[in-house]
Order: structure tokens, then sequence, then C-alpha cells
């Protein structure tokens, strides 16, 4: 598996998309910092950006290359390898290089701006480790659709319909359900309905981390009092961790049983 | 060698394969033949473990061969299509399968015998489908094994290569491997195989020599031979 990650990582290393996607975060990190001079403000902004592009990016990224290295793949298979390895190194290869695109991004602006000197290294990192978590899920979950369709354009076409479900239309649905049963005590139900979300869950365990849960009221101090915790920051991330390991799992089953 | 009992296998509501028994146990050359959509990509790649089958059993060398994928290193496999990741250097291309499957020095002399020197550092991508073809013969014959099988080998070649080809699986066949081939080229077949497997609508029709098939079929020429039986089976 190792070998097949080197070489998928390297592949990917080399093409353009890799760069841009590095620069874009570069770009993006040094604008706000001097646009804001103020590092917990733009670990915000950063946050909003992060929740919507990481699994956007993910989702694409792993569908492209999913379908473009499928000669790759195909000469693979003939080779004395396991499926899951190889599926497994490709998937690693993908997640890897853009979590380390996001992560160097990102990161040396902010380390030039001071930001071992800063309190805000805690958000920062944090914010880097959802980032993370994102990429996984969301390249696990975009190389599940494409396993499961043949049709380029189909796999492709769920994929971005998977990211926008959980970007957007979970948010909707969600917000609805609540108003609908507003008469009911809702704060268990609303503490579930974001851990299923993985972008609802980064999201809440950024705001709140930031300190600013005062602004979203009653739900707000509940949520304070489950996330705040070391239980709640130790659920949230075996949350995420479950959230990459079930599509993986899924991964290896699905390739076992394909035909090439 | 390779031992197919039952062997049944459909895409959806395509029933391409249906109990193909099939037993190659001595060396020599095997050419699969049959008309387009009979199953023979779809037979060898149920023996390299690519298509996984709905029933039957195949084993490789003795061992059956579900759940495993070291018995890949006793196989030599030419694809059909010489498809390869397009932005890889040829010599990067053959590093990288080295890497993978283990050390090789036969590589050097296969490179000099269809002639590739100068395209070692060119992108695969930019490769005619003819250098492709060679690229892809030299990937597979680089490595010793003693089953090879050898999915349209012809394609794209030139007189010269075909000729050096054809030298190439004489020689693999003198050192006692078993080689496995698809092919349209009639003479192509007739010249290289010692042995017919013919499949026709997802089963063995005819296992035999060359000439037992003209016999059987009452015809001097192969490929006529092998047209009669089409013709019989779609009259």
């Amino acid at each position: 598996m190792l070998k097949i990650l080197k070489y998928s990582f390297f592949d990917l290393m080399r093409s353009r998309w890799s760069y841009v996607y590095f620069a874009f975060y570069l770009l993006l990190g040094i604008v706000l910092l001097f646009l804001n001079n103020d590092l917990s403000k733009a670990v915000i902004t950063l946050m909003n950006v992060i929740i919507i592009l990481v699994p956007l990016i993910g989702t694409i990224f792993g569908v492209m290359y999913y379908y473009n290295s499928k000669e790759f793949t195909e000469l693979l298979l003939a080779q004395p390898l396991k499926r899951s390895s190889i599926f497994l190194g490709q998937y690693l290869g993908v997640a890897l290089s853009l979590s380390m695109s996001l992560i160097l991004g990102l990161g040396i602006p902010f380390i030039f701006y001071g930001l071992f000197q800063s309190s805000a290294i805690w958000d920062f990192s944090l914010l880097l480790v959802t980032g993370t978590f994102l990429t996984f899920i969301f390249t696990a979950l975009a190389f599940n659709m494409a396993l499961s369709n043949e049709n380029k354009i189909k796999g492709f076409g769920y994929a971005i319909l998977l990211w926008l479900f959980f970007a957007i239309i979970y948010d909707g649905v969600f917000l609805m359900s609540l108003i609908l049963f507003e008469d009911y005590p809702l704060d268990k139900l609303s503490l579930v309905g974001t851990m299923l979300n993985p972008i609802d869950l980064s999201r809440t365990l950024i705001l709140l981390k930031l300190d600013i849960s005062a602004l979203l009221g009653y739900t707000g101090a509940i949520f304070k009092k489950f996330f705040g915790t070391n239980f709640g920051l130790i659920t949230s991330l075996s949350m995420l961790s479950l959230w990459v390991i079930l599509p993986v799992l899924r991964i290896v089953f699905k390739a076992k049983r394909k035909d090439f | 060698m390779v031992n197919i009992t039952n062997l049944h296998k459909k895409f959806n509501k395509n029933k391409v394969l249906s109990g193909v028994n099939l037993e190659i146990d001595n060396s020599g050359i095997f050419a699969v033949l049959g008309p387009n959509g009979s199953g023979k990509t779809t037979l060898i790649k149920s023996i390299l473990g690519m298509v996984i089958p709905n029933k039957g059993k195949i084993s490789v060398l003795g061992k059956d061969i579900k759940h495993s994928s070291a018995y890949r290193h006793q196989i030599d496999y030419l694809p059909q299509i010489a498809n390869f990741p397009s932005n890889l250097k040829v010599k990067e291309l053959i590093k990288m399968i080295k890497d993978l499957r283990g050390k090789t020095k036969m590589d050097l002399e296969l490179i000099k015998r269809f002639k590739l020197e100068p395209f070692l550092d060119k992108k695969l991508g930019t490769l005619s489908g003819g250098t492709k073809q060679k690229v892809n013969i030299v990937l597979t014959f680089m490595f010793d094994s003693p089953l090879i099988i050898l999915d349209e080998p012809t394609t794209g070649l030139d007189p010269i290569s075909l000729i050096q080809l054809k030298e190439l699986i004489q020689s693999e066949k003198s050192k006692g491997k078993t080689i496995l081939i698809t092919s349209h080229i009639m003479s192509f077949v007739e010249e290289v195989s010692d042995e017919i497997v013919f499949l026709l609508e997802g089963q063995i029709y005819f296992k035999g020599s060359t000439s037992a098939l003209k016999i059987k079929t009452n015809e001097q020429d192969f490929e006529r031979a092998i047209a009669s039986i089409l013709k019989e089976n779609h009259a």
C-alpha cells in the first residue's frame, strides 16, 4: 500500500492543481492577515471558507483522480497487489496531498505573522485539524461515489450532490424540523443533528472554541456545555474519525467486489 | 497450470460466461478465439482476478485464486488496450513496475529488441499506438513468469516488431512456459499456436489443435474453418 501511496502522492504533487490549491490558501492566508490584522477574526473568516471549500475540493479531486487514474488502476490490478492496498493507497495519496496543500498553504503565512506568540494557536490548530478531517471525509465519500458509478458524469453528479446535501440542504432541513417541532424540547435533537453532519460538527466545534457561543443564545449555552468540555471534544473528534472510517471501509468492501 | 471449473459470469443481465470448463496442464501456446463479445477478455480477466466470477472455481498452479493476490507473481499479462498514465515517462513506468513486482534485468534486452531507447525519456501520452504497445510488451515480458497471458498482442505493431514478437513468444515457449493468446488475426494464431480454445456464447465450443479443427469442419483453410463454425451457429 505504501508504494501505491507514494506513486499517487508524487503523481499529484507534480500536477498543476495541487499548486493552484496550495497557492490559493497561501493567498487567502496572506490577504486575511493583512486586511484583518486580528488573528482570531482571521480564523473565523478562514473557518467560513474552509467549512465549505475543503469538502468541495476534496469531492472534486477525489472523483477526478479516481476516473483519471483508471488506466493506472487497471495496470496495477494485474500486478500481484491486493485490491484494498491499491485503492487505499490511491485514496490516501489524494487525501494527504490535499491536506498538505491546506496545512502548508495556511500555515506558512500564519507562522510568519507570529502565530506561535499568539493565543490563537489552539483555535488555528483546531481549524487545521478539522480541515484535514473534512478533506479525508469528503475524499473518501467521493471515492465511494466513483467506485459505485461506472459513468463519469453520474459519479461526478452524485458526489457533488452529496457535498451540496451536507453543506447546504442538510442545514435547511435541520432548521425546518427545528421550527416544526419548536413546542418540544429540542436540545438533544439538535445536538444529535449536529453530530451527524461532519460539516456542521466542524463548524460548531470551531465556533465554540472561539468563545462566541454567547451569540447563539440558549442553544449556544447547551452546545457550550457539551462541546466545551473535554468529553464533548473527544466525542466530536471520534465522530469525525467515524466519518472517515466508515466510508473507507466501504471503499475496501466495494473494491473487492468490483469488475474491471 | 490453469484449471477452470463451471465458470459463470454475467454483467447485469448480460450473460457472458455460462459454465466454462477449461484445463490447461502442459506448456505451449494456447489461442483463445471467438467472435466479438464471446467472453474472451472476461475469461482472461477472471483468471487474473480483475473480474470476479458469479460462480465457479479457478485455480492457477494448483492454488485457488479466490481472495489471493500473490499468485499474480506467476502471471505476465499484456492488456488489450495499452492505456498508461499519460504524464509518466516510459523510463519511470518501467521503474515503477519493477519497484512493484521485483527486480529484473530483462527489460534492457527487451528495450533493445524493440528499439525503444529513443522513447525512454518521452511521456507515455505522446507516444503512438504502436510504440505504446511495444512498451506494453516490454512490461509484460520483463518478468520471468511461468504463465503469460497476451490479449490482442499484435495491435498496432509494424511488420518488424511483429516478427520480433513472434520470436519472443517462441523463445518463451521453449523455456517451457504456458502462453495464452487472444487475437483476431487468424494467420498469426495459426502460425504461433499449438492449441485452440474456441469460445462461443459463453461456453467452450472446441478445444484442440488447428489440424483437428480443420478436420472437424471439413475445411482446408484455418480462417475458413473458423468462419464455418460461426456461420453454422448463426444460421
